[in-house]
């Protein structure tokens, strides 16, 4: 039963680990243009989720639905991809030995990637411009020539959102995008994904909870594979058992 | 002996060299002056018969002869073959084949009463059926007993009476005899023709039922042969694939020249036993195996401490150039021990690993394929000791899981990596031992079976001792059983277009450890 | 550059040949022509060796297959355009007949045709890299993986080359070639005129291997080097691009082997075994990985000092071939144009090459 104004929706996951359930019979509807925060304490599968999402962990039981009614089980992760599912990982992933913009410009969302497109390709003008629009977002313009294998580490984890920008994606999914990243380029991060949940989805998993209370509209609660809690940031703070599993246990941590 | 007393006095007058020779000499006059008995009339009439040049005559004293004479003669006829003519010798062989053969049938050892008993009943005299029978009611050996049994068997085939003739084909078959083929085969062709008496007739369908039993076993003492071979194969890929797989599951190393550090391992062997030809007793020969063991394993272990400090340890995570580089360490080592020792050297397997153990009828399992298979199981469990029940076995698996973590819990990975590089290495000299039980030791040597092992590894998948353990099953028992059917060439492409479906389903092996570490 | 180096080997290295005196110091011999053109065959295969393993970072150790494929299919059709010249004067290769084959075997039939075996030799070895490549990289084999499955194709290729029953001369190759298109092999003009069309093949595979990696095909394929993942979720099938880079790489293999065969006048499968795969990689990582005009220097260089080494102190070359693997792996991983990079100091020829500045600062292709 797909919701029809979800835009990705999954039923009944199972993600099974030798016996191990990293994702156990988990429901998880995420709406356009919505941003929503996922998070849990480690090993919760948080990054199973966007595993299974992307293409990249099958699911052993479940559906996975995107948009209307696009199946994704047994989807390649480049289709998954194409058809507009754009990722950025926990620890950065780009192209060290490539240029800041052909990092950028290999990402770029083209009508077709196929090996005789790209030998033939020449980059267009509105390529062109849409690209530095990015740097300028990403405020990498100065480094645009630069190896991206020589960028700081808050720097690489810009480049790689903006390369996912590039893909134009329907749904953006963002692992754990702050980590590592100073307080100021935190809040600006927070700016622009809100600013991006404008005309996207945009699923963030995120530890920090000044971060969350940052961007959050609607923050869904992970623990051992299934969805404990769900709502605003308030509501999840008040919830019991969330504050017995995560909160809690972050208290007994601190203390 | 008064004749001997005489000659010894006179030897003792002569100088100590010629004193030293004359006793060999002495020796054998003494034995022969004891053996030479007088024996009976009719065999003395029959050992003057034979130089007879009357026809028939020979041929008469040479069935009494091998009827009723004995050993005790050997020393006569042994005269007369060194005076004799070319058709006299030829006359004569028979008769001291069957002495000694008969003599033997009382030996010590078991595998010579086997072999005696053997040819008894391949050279048919039935005067040997007695003999043959009493020996066998004696008889403690099983395999002796056996041949015995058979031969006698056979013997009774070429009988006068047909009812003995149809029990022992009977009895052969059931025996499984493989000696007595030909011989029922023979049977079944006089039962076959149209001038066949209905006795005939009868030994025939005798005989075609015993073959047909006899051919029935064989196929099942063949595949067990070969499925024996298989495992002697895998046991040798599983020796060689251990070290490779430490190497590679534990430290995601790609040792090229793993199969040179077995070369090497192979020629430390190879020293070892040439020092004790040159420095030991002679009787101690045999031991020289057991020394090379450690030997073996050291000089091995120590070439890749050396290998490690001074080429891979700068290659970490490097997989690829590791491979090449360790390639060219290869390809140095080689020529080295081609200029150093030349192409081929041999390697005399101790005695105790000669010959090898027969456990059914037409199964026979050599000693030095036992001695192999029983090492791998060894060894397999060594490393299963200690990786998983030691110490220093914990520290290797927590090195590979985590190093940065082990290496804050005071773990000195660097000597972690050093002692795991080279006790793989050392793994690659205790193959290189055992492989000269089956091979020679070569330059090549290590050349020979590293792509296979290779594959092995691939196959296994890394970080899993089972996976090797199963791929080396799987691919050396493979090879062997499409070895008949398709060559040994075409089984080994075979083979690798196996592999290569079977990494279609699981692309990282058998046994992958799964997750996001395994990648990238 | 390109030009210049081109101008040489295309003119002045065969008008030296030609033009002056036998006994002048600028007189280049027909011997040393031959044998540089063989060098340049090689060459021909480093190029492509390089875009998969320099460039794709894939490292493939059966290129030696591919070469001994392209070589045996122009061997074969030189076998049969020697016809009844031949020892045993039968229309049938010689060793067919010391074999005791009384028919030609129908696999060689079509090699009567001098444009069949080009095209063979091209297309057998893109055939058997597509399907070997598909199987390999569909279920994502790659790394030590790949490089050890491609090992052990190379060594079931020369088992089975070398057996006499898949008629093409078992150890002793195919040999004895007589003729090419009616011109005498024998001939200095045939081989000055196989030595031209060498450096241009030369040429005409370094300009699209140029083309590929100038493309943005070719910063996919850098970039399936540095993180497949990111490719995959950047949209493009890794697959897909090693696919065609391998074939690519296995088809300028088999050029290499078509022209090699005629120059050297013998293949056998010592050629395509285990070790020479091995070596051709040596080649590119002497002259330098990703680095186009690398693969070149890297392939003329070691086949020079092959030959040269060798020829005086033959027991010596595997010490030599061997401390080549471990020097250039270890101390200069950027091989000869790394140093000669460093010599220079940095420079940035690959951002003039590319449209407006996006490539690297003081990288070059
Ligand atoms: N490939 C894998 N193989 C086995 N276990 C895995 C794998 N990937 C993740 N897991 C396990 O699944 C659980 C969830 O992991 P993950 O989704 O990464 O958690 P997190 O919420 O911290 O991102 C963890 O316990 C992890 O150990
Ligand atoms: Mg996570």
């Amino acid at each position: 039963m797909t919701e029809h104004g979800s835009i990705i929706y999954l039923e009944g996951v199972t993600v099974d680990y030798d016996g191990f359930k990293a994702l156990n019979n988990l429901n998880f509807i995420v709406n356009h243009r919505e941003l929503r925060v996922v998070i849990g304490p480690n090993g919760a599968g948080k990054t199973t989720l966007l595993d299974v999402i992307s293409g990249k962990t099958k699911p052993a039981a479940g559906r996975v639905i995107f948009g209307k009614d696009r199946d994704l089980m047994g989807m390649r992760e480049y289709e998954i991809t194409q058809l507009g599912i754009g990722r950025k990982f926990q620890a950065p992933s780009i192209y060290g030995n490539l240029s800041v913009w052909e990092n950028l410009d290999l990402s770029l969302s083209r009508p077709s990637k196929g090996i005789f497109a790209t030998l033939r390709g020449i980059s267009t003008a509105a390529e062109r411009e849409e690209i530095d629009r990015t740097l300028e977002t990403i405020g990498l313009q100065e480094q645009v020539r630069k190896r991206a294998g020589s960028l700081s580490h808050g720097q690489k984890q810009w480049l790689e959102i903006g390369m996912v920008i590039l893909q134009d994606p329907e749904l953006l999914l963002v692992d754990e995008p702050v980590a590592g990243m100073t307080d100021e380029e935190t809040e600006q991060t927070g700016r622009l994904l809100q600013s991006l949940a404008e005309k996207h989805a945009i699923i963030v998993i995120e530890h920090d909870m000044e971060f969350v209370r940052q961007i959050a509209r609607i923050v869904t609660v992970l623990h051992e594979g299934t969805v404990i809690c769900e709502g605003t940031v308030e509501k999840v703070q008040a919830d019991d058992r969330v504050r017995e599993i995560y909160l809690g246990r972050q208290k007994v941590a601190h203390g | 002996m008064d004749e001997s007393h005489h000659r010894m006095k006179r030897l003792i007058g002569i100088g100590v060299c010629v004193a030293y020779l004359g006793w060999f000499v002495l020796g054998s006059v003494v034995a022969e002056a004891q053996t030479n008995v007088s024996p009976s009339p009719p065999l003395e009439q029959a050992l003057a018969d034979l130089s007879s040049e009357v026809d028939g005559t020979r041929e008469q004293a040479v069935r009494l002869l091998i009827e009723q004479g004995d050993a005790s003669l050997l020393p006569r006829m042994e005269e007369l073959r060194a005076n004799a003519d070319r058709s006299l010798r030829m006359a004569i062989k028979p008769v001291i084949d069957t002495w000694r053969h008969r003599a033997n049938l009382a030996s010590p050892d078991a595998e010579t009463r086997r072999t005696a008993a053997t040819d008894l009943g391949m050279n048919g005299r039935v005067s040997a059926i007695s003999w043959l029978e009493t020996a066998a009611a004696n008889e403690s050996h099983r395999w002796a007993r056996y041949a015995m049994e058979e031969s006698a068997l056979l013997l009774k085939l070429a009988s006068d009476d047909p009812a003995v003739k149809q029990q022992a084909a009977a009895k052969l078959g059931e025996m499984r005899s493989q000696n007595a083929v030909p011989a029922l085969q023979a049977l079944v062709q006089a039962g076959g023709g149209e001038s066949a008496t209905a006795e005939q007739k009868a030994l025939a369908q005798r005989a075609t039922a015993a073959i047909e039993r006899i051919e029935s076993w064989n196929v099942w003492s063949s595949t067990i042969e070969t499925l024996f071979r298989g495992i002697s194969l895998s046991s040798i890929l599983l020796i060689m694939s251990l070290g490779l797989a430490i190497v590679f599951g534990l430290m995601g190393v790609i040792n090229m020249a793993h199969g040179e550090l077995m070369m090497i391992g192979a020629y430390a062997t190879f020293v070892m036993q040439e020092c004790f030809k040159l420095y030991a007793p002679e009787s101690w020969f045999d031991s020289y195996y057991l020394a090379a063991l450690p030997a073996a394993f050291l000089a091995s272990a120590l070439f890749g401490l050396i290998l490690e400090a001074t080429v891979i340890r700068f290659l970490y995570g490097r997989p690829l150039e590791t491979m090449l580089a360790t390639w060219g360490v290869s390809l140095i080592l080689i020529q080295g021990a081609r200029m150093y020792f030349g192409d081929l050297t041999a390697i005399t397997a101790p005695s105790w690993l000669n010959g090898g153990a027969q456990v059914l009828v037409g199964v026979f399992l050599p000693f030095n394929r036992l001695f192999i298979i029983g090492l791998s199981i060894l060894s397999v469990m060594g490393i299963y000791a200690l990786l998983f029940r030691s110490r220093i076995g914990l520290r290797v698996r927590a090195v590979t899981q985590n190093r940065s973590m082990s290496a804050c819990l005071g773990i000195l990975t660097r000597k972690v990596d050093a002692y795991t590089f080279a006790f793989g290495s050392g793994l690659a000299g205790i193959a290189g031992w055992a492989l000269t039980l089956v091979g020679n030791v070569e330059p090549g040597l290590g050349q020979n079976y590293i792509v296979d092992s290779f594959m092995v590894v691939v196959t296994g998948g890394v970080g899993k001792l089972a996976g090797t353990i199963i791929a080396s099953l799987g691919i050396g028992g493979l090879n062997k059983l499409m070895e008949p059917s398709f060559g040994a060439v075409y089984g080994k492409v075979l083979i690798l277009v196996l592999v290569i479906l079977f990494l279609q389903r699981r692309p990282s092996g058998l046994f992958a450890v799964k997750g996001r570490h395994a990648e990238g | 550059m390109f030009w210049l180096v081109g101008f040489v080997l295309l003119f002045v290295l065969p008008i030296l040949n030609v033009l002056p005196a036998e006994d002048s110091w600028l007189h280049v011999s027909d011997f040393a022509l031959n044998r540089f053109g063989k060098f340049l065959a090689f060459a021909i295969l480093a190029l492509g060796l390089d875009l998969i393993w320099g460039y794709a970072g894939i490292l493939s150790l059966g290129q030696g297959v591919f070469f001994g494929i392209g070589a045996y299919c122009m061997g074969m059709h030189l076998m049969l355009t020697i016809g009844s010249q031949s020892v045993y004067g039968s229309a049938l290769p010689d060793f067919m007949v010391w074999n005791q084959v009384t028919e030609l075997p129908f696999f060689w039939k079509p090699f009567y045709s001098f444009s069949a075996a080009v095209l063979a030799g091209l297309l057998v070895p893109a055939c058997f890299a597509l399907i070997f490549g598909f199987l390999a990289f569909r279920s994502r084999i790659k790394g030590v993986y790949f490089a050890i499955i491609t090992q052990a194709l190379a060594l079931m290729a020369w088992l089975v080359f070398n057996r006499n029953e898949t008629n093409l001369g078992g150890t002793n190759g195919l040999t004895d070639f007589k003729t090419l298109l009616g011109f005498r092999l024998s001939d200095p003009g045939t081989q000055l005129a196989l030595y031209v069309v060498t450096v241009l093949c030369l040429g005409g595979a370094y300009a699209m291997c140029r083309w590929i990696i100038a493309s943005r095909a070719g910063r996919v394929l850098i970039a399936i080097r540095d993180s497949e993942q990111r490719v995959l979720f950047s949209g493009y099938s890794p697959a897909t691009y090693k696919l065609f880079v391998f074939v690519v790489s296995a088809m300028l293999a088999g050029l290499a082997g078509i022209l090699y065969v005629p120059q050297v006048g013998i293949i056998t499968p010592a050629q395509m075994g285990v070790l020479p795969s091995l070596e051709m990689v040596v080649w590119v990582a002497v002259g330098g990985r990703a680095t186009l005009v690398g693969a070149i220097v890297g392939a003329v260089g070691v086949n020079l000092g092959r030959s040269v080494l060798t020829n005086s102190f033959p027991e010596l070359w595997p010490f030599f071939l061997g401390g080549l693997f471990v020097v250039v792996v270890l101390l200069f991983p950027d091989g000869v144009m790394g140093m000669a990079r460093q010599v220079r100091g940095k420079f940035a020829e690959r951002a003039a090459r590319l449209p407006k500045s996006q490539a690297v600062e003081g990288e070059q292709t």
